[in-house]
């Protein structure tokens, strides 16, 4: 059942009023026609009695209250999803913008999709090498986790999510796997950084690209990484395929949400940010996972510049609360150019003990990642007193803490974005560092280990 | 009946309303999706709605159910993994698959399912609410007692042993004006109120949870309460799962509000393989699980931890030691918000609403020591303790939802971000966090450990209190500039915090630490400096430093179970012998 109205009242930045509705229902989709005979879409956001809340996806700009018609849809906002999308690049709102055919759909999905049943799930806990041995060693992924990069304004997160996507491979297996990636609101030339990558390394065909790019319509944002997710769940629990899905950059979608909270008067939460972004940003980040019964996962790397590098700003602290784990990325070591700038000790994955050890990577993994943290850390201490007064009032062990820590940075963390390392090098990476430091220091490693993997100096 | 006029989010506003009453749960549109009744204007009223309020527009029916938001309690709790308005997601996914759709309605208990009730009680006993007139065998570690619910008193004029569903009557009781009451296993109640108790009581046993910086520096109570706050990535999880695991109560009440889903499935899939190390059963068995996860609906996050805590209250009634696990307070407290914001509440602090303390404070406020209700002579004795954690920004705890906890626990384990950077777990900061309990439970160290165990704690304290200053020292003008004593003091600290208050929830032998075992670990630590202190000077302190049964101390958290003592005490002596052999050196050169 389709109704029409031309009785748009008021239109205030994305928002709209319709009066004297009737059957229409919370979070329906709707849609404009202009006289100009254009359409934009919009949905229900509040319904009162006959009034109508709408939020528009699109510019605001040309609609005339007294020409211009609202039809509701009847249904909340869908996409078409078909194994055809691979390969094919989309607008925000999921139309194909690269010149090719529509898509067929072989079914449509609402794109708020549905929460996953916790009693449904499967614990993630397969290793995927990254190659980046700051991420297999110290803060290892696995298939069907959430972890994001926590990055700043001109640090290079697109060159590391690129490096993982190019990389990422799950040892012993051939794998059916796809990318969907989601541009929410960056530059062309961001965006164009990730589609050249793919293309040199012929990932893609294997892509599912939608991009809502810096000029497109702020409001679109809230749709384009759910359409993303729509079409990363459908090959992932449908198709089998194990799907990386990357969202950059979480912070442009946030401010569109505050966009029209602010609009819709709504009592703000902290730095004018609804009060329920943890929620928001919950049903995107939750459909990350795997799923009892299904051969697929997907695997979620959203993106998020942390404004002034703050990681207690709302943005990066709520998504903290609801991923499993961060990376970090250090302005400090990208001055000291060592790529990439991933600072390993703020960083964390919480699904790394259980995708770790014997049979996953090695049995000496989780001892001695403990081990290189604490040294690490100690060392960083050991350079801040030397550089306060002097590396003569280091203690001899604590000289050797100072000359680790150079060498973790630089040796360890600053591999480059075309090294790709096999776990085993990290390991051994590993174990090359740890000899600086005296035998007794090494308490988090079994003896066992220590007989059997430290390399023995002459 | 009452009719939708305005869908905002989780709120809903029906008009018609007038059988209705506040707090009532109705059912919303053509699904019958659940919801709870917040305000009432004339017949208008106000509705929370517990699943996703898509499609539902002005029109649509609402109905009253005529009666709050209630739980059922009775056999097939344990085990179970519910959502936050008590629906059995085991027995949903079987019916709806992996995603949870909406407007399924399925009874918490299983009602085709016989347990073997076995009477206690005899027809002609004169019994009142509380009195338990028989046994089921809920699980491997768990003897359901069955309660004559509140409200009846009477004399039983039927009881029989034999299997039953939870709607089966098992006895009849009489009551006092004739009417007889049918008992059957399952109760109902309603979630917002407190279970009735006969008096509450001081806590004054500890809960053991094999955690050494919880147990000997900053013990909690059974019966009390405790909070974890903590930024994001400093373990709060752990502690917690840590907590579910290890601690030495019968059943363990764990409410997943607003958290991740996979940390749900990791207790599902772990907890059935973990062994209680006092009833040798897995650890499931003992467990209820309510998992109210931050993309499930919103509304009934609010309710998870009422769900929780009354299922909490139940098992106490029977005179259980119980534990409620809430993780995260904090999430629930952004529900509140959210739900007061869609009603156009005047808000307080950061958008919380005014009342968010004093619906925190309710909510702690219903653990306790308790006699439980019952006409028994010697009282039955339950224990309900809840510990909450909460998750500040950046974990800076001056926002309301940590001011507002921490005026009501007792108990307050700061978890501290540079200690988990450092991977130093559990990373529960031994200078901002505290314990209020010492004074009631010192009656019980003092039997069960010795006079001699707090007073170590309280040196073990001081030591780590001494570091924090010496080190100040030592960033200003290095290390060289402190005396041989202070040195060992900082030598001792580190011990402590390496050897001692770290603990590795990922290796079995280290991941529980009986209380023997931990005042056995602090002596020999403590050992040590009482042994070096007297004899330290200038010429001797690097080989005292370096001493070989250091070494063994660092490792000697994880010495198997069954060797530790003999083990413990050769280190010690090793120490007297090789300390004593230094500083005779010292003195014959």
């Amino acid at each position: 059942m389709i109704r029409e109205y031309k009785t748009i009242r008021e239109i205030a930045g994305p928002l709209m009023i319709v009066k004297g509705v009737e059957n229409v229902s919370y979070d329906e989709l709707a849609e404009i026609e202009l006289p100009s005979g254009e359409t934009r879409r919009c949905k229900v956001l509040e319904v009162n009695g006959s009034d109508a809340i709408v939020q528009l996806f699109e510019t605001s700009a040309g609609i005339n209250l007294a020409e211009s018609k609202v039809r509701f849809l009847g249904h909340g906002m869908q996409l078409g999803v078909s194994s055809d999308m691979l390969g094919r690049v989309f607008d925000g709102m999921g139309r194909p913008i690269d010149g090719g055919p529509e898509i067929l759909a072989e079914k449509w999905l609402d794109i708020n999709g549905l929460p996953m049943n916790p009693a449904a799930r499967n614990y993630p806990s397969e290793f995927i090498q990254t190659g980046i041995s700051a991420i297999d060693g110290l803060n290892t992924l696995v298939r069907g986790q959430k972890l994001p990069i926590f990055s700043g304004s001109g640090l290079p997160h697109a060159q590391l999510a690129a490096q993982i996507a190019r990389q990422a491979k799950v040892l012993g297996t051939a794998s059916n796997f796809a990318v969907c990636f989601a541009a929410v609101g960056i530059t062309f030339e961001e965006s164009e950084y990730f589609v050249q990558e793919f293309k040199r390394t012929g990932a893609i065909d294997r892509t599912v690209l939608f991009t809502n790019l810096a000029n497109d319509p702020a409001v679109e944002r809230i749709a384009t990484p759910r359409m993303c997710l729509t079409a990363a769940e459908y090959l992932a629990f449908e198709k089998g395929m194990h799907v990386l899905v990357i969202i950059t950059d979480i912070t442009n979608y946030a401010d569109a949400l505050r966009e029209v909270s602010a609009a819709r008067k709504e009592v703000p939460g902290r730095r004018g940010y609804p009060g329920y972004l943890y929620t928001d940003l919950a049903t995107m980040y939750e459909r990350a996972g795997r799923r009892k019964g299904a051969e697929g996962s997907i695997t979620m790397i959203p993106i998020l510049s942390m404004p002034e590098d703050d990681i207690t700003h709302p943005i990066p602290d709520l998504t903290g609360y609801i991923t499993e784990g961060q990376i970090i990325l250090s302005r400090e070591l990208y001055l000291k150019n060592i790529l990439p700038p991933v600072d390993v000790s703020s960083s964390l994955s919480r699904l790394k003990d259980k995708g770790i050890g014997e049979g996953k990577t090695r049995e000496d993994h989780s001892g001695t990642m403990n081990q290189l943290f604490a040294a690490y850390s100690a060392g960083k201490d050991a350079r801040e007193l030397s550089a306060i007064l002097g590396e003569s009032a280091l203690s001899d062990t604590d000289k050797l803490y100072a000359k680790f820590a150079e060498r973790f940075e630089t040796e360890y963390v600053g591999q480059g974005y075309e090294t790709n390392r096999p776990v085993e090098e990290t390991l051994a990476i590993g174990w090359e560092l740890l000899s600086l430091l005296p035998v007794t220091e090494l308490k988090r490693i079994k003896e066992e280990h220590i007989a059997k993997y430290l390399p023995h100096h002459s | 009946m009452g009719k939708i006029v305005k869908v905002s989010g989780p709120l809903v506003v029906a008009e018609g309303l007038s059988d209705a009453g506040m707090a009532d749960v109705v059912l919303v549109g053509a699904e019958g999706l659940r919801g709870e009744i917040l305000t009432m204007t004339g017949d208008r009223a106000s509705i929370q709605v517990y699943e996703e309020t898509a499609g539902l527009g002005p029109g649509a029916e609402v109905t009253t159910t005529g009666s709050p938001l209630s739980v059922e309690l009775g056999p097939g709790l344990l085990e179970n993994i519910y959502d936050g308005i008590q629906r059995p997601l085991e027995e949903i996914r079987k019916l709806t698959g992996a995603t949870l759709t909406r407007g399924v309605n399925v009874p918490a208990l299983n009602r085709t399912k016989k347990w073997a009730f076995k009477a206690t009680a005899k027809a002609g006993e004169a019994v009142q609410a509380g009195d338990i007139i028989g046994t089921v065998q809920e699980t491997s570690a768990i003897e359901h007692r069955v309660m004559v619910p509140y409200g009846v008193a009477g004399t039983i004029a039927e009881i029989k042993s034999g299997d039953y569903t939870v709607e089966g009557v098992v006895a009849k009781i009489k009551t006092a004006s004739g009417e007889v009451s049918d008992i059957t296993l399952m109760q109902k109640w309603g979630v917002r109120k407190g279970r009735p108790y006969k008096k509450k009581n001081l806590p004054a046993t500890p809960l053991q949870s094999g955690q050494r910086v919880i147990d000997t520096l900053f013990p909690l109570a059974k019966g009390g309460t405790a909070a974890v706050p903590g930024p994001f990535g400093s373990g709060k999880t752990v502690v917690q799962h840590a907590l579910a695991k290890w601690s030495d109560v019968d059943v363990v009440v764990y409410i997943g509000c607003g958290e991740r889903g996979n940390e749900m499935t990791d207790v599902l899939t772990e907890f059935p393989e973990l062994t209680d190390p006092r009833s040798g059963e897995p650890l499931m068995k003992r467990t209820v699980l309510i998992a109210n996860t931050s993309d499930m609906p919103v509304a009934a996050r609010e309710a998870s931890i009422y769900t929780g805590i009354t299922i909490a209250e139940y098992y106490r009634d029977m005179g259980y030691d119980v534990a409620v696990i809430a993780d995260s307070t904090s999430r629930w407290a952004e529900a509140l918000r959210e739900m007061s914001g869609r009603l156009e509440e005047m808000p307080g602090e950061e958008g919380y609403p005014a009342y968010l303390s004093s619906r925190l404070a309710q909510f702690y406020e219903r653990a306790g020591a308790v006699d439980c209700l019952s006409s028994d002579k010697k009282p039955r004795k339950g224990t309900l303790t809840a510990i909450g954690a909460v998750s500040p920004q950046g974990g800076d705890t001056s926002e309301p939802v940590s001011q507002a906890t921490l005026r009501i626990v007792k108990v307050f384990w700061g978890l501290d971000a540079a200690l988990a950077r450092a991977r130093h777990f559990p990373a529960i900061n031994w200078s901002s966090s505290y314990s209020l309990y010492l004074d009631n439970l010192r009656p019980w160290y003092d039997k069960e450990l010795g006079e001699v165990f707090l007073k170590k704690r309280a040196k073990a304290v001081a030591i780590l209190q001494e570091e924090v200053g010496l080190l100040e020292i030592v960033k200003l003008v290095g290390q060289d500039s402190l005396s041989p004593a202070d040195r060992l003091t900082l030598e001792t600290a580190k011990m402590l915090r390496e050897d001692f208050l770290q603990q590795n929830a990922f290796v079995d032998i280290d991941s529980y630490s009986s209380y023997d075992r931990q005042h056995r670990l602090l002596t020999l630590i403590l050992r040590y400096d009482e042994l070096a202190r007297p004899v330290i000077n200038a010429r001797n302190q690097k080989e005292l430093f370096a001493l070989a049964s250091r070494a063994l101390i660092s490792r000697a958290k994880t010495v198997g179970a069954d060797t530790y003592v003999s083990a413990y005490d050769k280190i010690s002596d090793d120490l007297k012998s090789q300390i004593a052999a230094i500083a005779s050196g010292g003195e014959s050169e």
